[in-house]
């Protein structure tokens, strides 16, 4: 049983309508925060490439304009970062993870998403496949900021954000499950908002 | 890899607030005495859940103020818009009950055994997890050479400013002040940009480790700054505002 915080009334209440929009736990923001462990890096266009690796070695591999070439969709989205913002209605354009993986032959259950940076993240294939996840590279019609994960991120957007990896550059798929950058530093294997999977045991 | 360990559930417990102390006009330092805090690492933070009398329930993450082994304390700063630090900042009383649940974080955290000189650069309460790390650094005598530049808007700005100026022996203190200085400021003025890292930073040929807390716009031009300074990337940790201290 949670205390009552005498005094506290709260003030991130959203219209009624809305409320079933927002995971527990979570608060909406207009704005749109960064989140990242270092430096962010800045990748040539000339020299990106996105791949598709099973157990690092390579299955399909795209530049940027071989990227560019292939079909695109418009998709408008929440958000929900573990760090408790959400924010409603993001407008992205981006390659369905689908569109790439029919271009290759796979298996495996799992994928670890690796990024410039060293950054990874490790997502079961199911919840990357069937229209719900992107490589997206135009945000709010702009070309993606680099801080905010350009030239592209993942766009997973039914998991918390840390799974939808800034400057990805490719996904490796695997056998099992092994967890990436801050699944090792504490934060859930999943991440499901909606059971407020935060932390490892949550 | 360190902090490699997964740990069981964090639970929500109930601490009481056993101190406050106010740092500036936004900022307050909240001593808590949770019932079974099992340690944390400098640089780590927590979730504070606040609960109104209807059931409505905020969380937020607070940066750790305090070192591993001293009483827990955290730092907040009252963000005008915000839920949650208007009522830690104003409302809380010693003796109130704060729910929180915590140590998290593993990757902007310090340990001693890492003999690296440290360059560390603050903006705004962003030097709340630094203050963690430097008063650790005292408490386990450690002897690695420590370099901080905290860019505030004015001296009146200044979190933990009188415990900044007793550190010696091996830690070097700079500010720099963006908003407007005080009479005969000798220190620092404006943005941090690359001539005043360059000197404020330790050289990359010492190998050096930086943690860089801040707002955004801070934090990406020191981090970028560091990195065109030598740094190798992965010697650069940051953390950013929304991160841990949103609104």
């Amino acid at each position: 049983m949670s205390p009552i915080s005498r005094g506290f009334r709260g003030r991130g209440r959203i219209p009624a309508g809305e409320a079933g929009r927002l995971p527990p736990g979570q608060y909406l923001t207009g704005g749109f925060p960064v989140l990242s462990a270092g430096p962010t890096p800045h990748t040539p266009l000339a020299d990106w490439t996105f791949s598709i690796t099973r157990s690092g070695a390579t299955e399909g591999s795209w530049t940027w304009p071989e990227f560019q070439a292939l079909p695109a969709e418009n998709v408008t989205v929440d958000i929900h970062c573990v760090t408790r913002w959400s924010k409603f209605d993001t407008g992205w354009r981006g390659v369905s993870v689908d569109t790439l993986l029919d271009r290759v032959e796979h298996d495996g259950r799992y994928m670890m998403a690796f990024c410039d940076g060293g950054y990874t993240t490790n997502l079961p294939l199911d919840d990357v496949t069937g229209g719900k996840a992107w490589v997206a590279f135009d945000y709010d019609g702009q070309a993606l900021a680099a801080e905010h994960g350009g030239p592209a991120r993942l766009l997973v957007p039914h998991l918390y954000f840390w799974k939808s990896a800034k400057w990805v550059r490719g996904l490796d798929l695997r056998d099992r499950d092994e967890p990436g950058f801050w699944e090792t530093y504490g934060y859930h294997m999943y991440g499901d908002p909606w059971r407020e999977q935060r932390y490892a045991g949550d | 890899m360190a902090g490699t360990a997964l740990r069981g559930r964090l639970t929500w417990q109930v601490a009481t607030v056993a101190a406050l102390t106010r740092e500036t006009a936004s900022v307050c330092t909240i001593g808590l005495e949770p019932p079974d805090w099992p340690g944390h690492r400098a640089g780590q933070h927590l979730d504070v859940r606040l609960t109104a009398e209807d059931g409505y329930r905020a969380e937020r993450s607070y940066s750790i103020a305090s070192a591993p082994g001293e009483q827990l304390a955290i730092t907040v700063e009252r963000l005008d818009d915000g839920e949650v630090s208007p009522y830690l900042t104003e409302e809380l009383q010693v003796g109130d009950e704060l729910e929180l649940r915590g140590p998290i974080g593993g990757y902007f955290v310090w340990d001693p055994g890492d003999g690296s000189p440290l360059t560390l650069l603050a903006g705004g309460s962003g030097i709340v997890p630094l203050r963690s790390i430097l008063r650790y650094r005292v408490r386990t005598g450690s002897d690695v050479p420590a370099r901080l530049l905290y860019s505030a808007r004015t001296l009146p700005d200044v979190i933990y400013r009188d415990e900044l100026g007793h550190h010696h022996d091996g830690v070097e203190v700079s500010y720099t002040l963006t908003r407007s200085q005080p009479p005969g400021w000798t220190g620092h003025t404006g943005r941090i940009d690359a001539g005043l890292l360059a000197g404020a930073a330790w050289p990359a040929a010492a190998n050096p480790v930086a943690y860089v807390c801040g707002p955004t716009s801070f934090v990406e031009t020191a981090a970028a700054g560091l990195v065109d300074l030598g740094y190798p990337p992965e010697r650069v940790k940051t953390e950013r505002f929304g991160a841990t201290g949103g609104p």
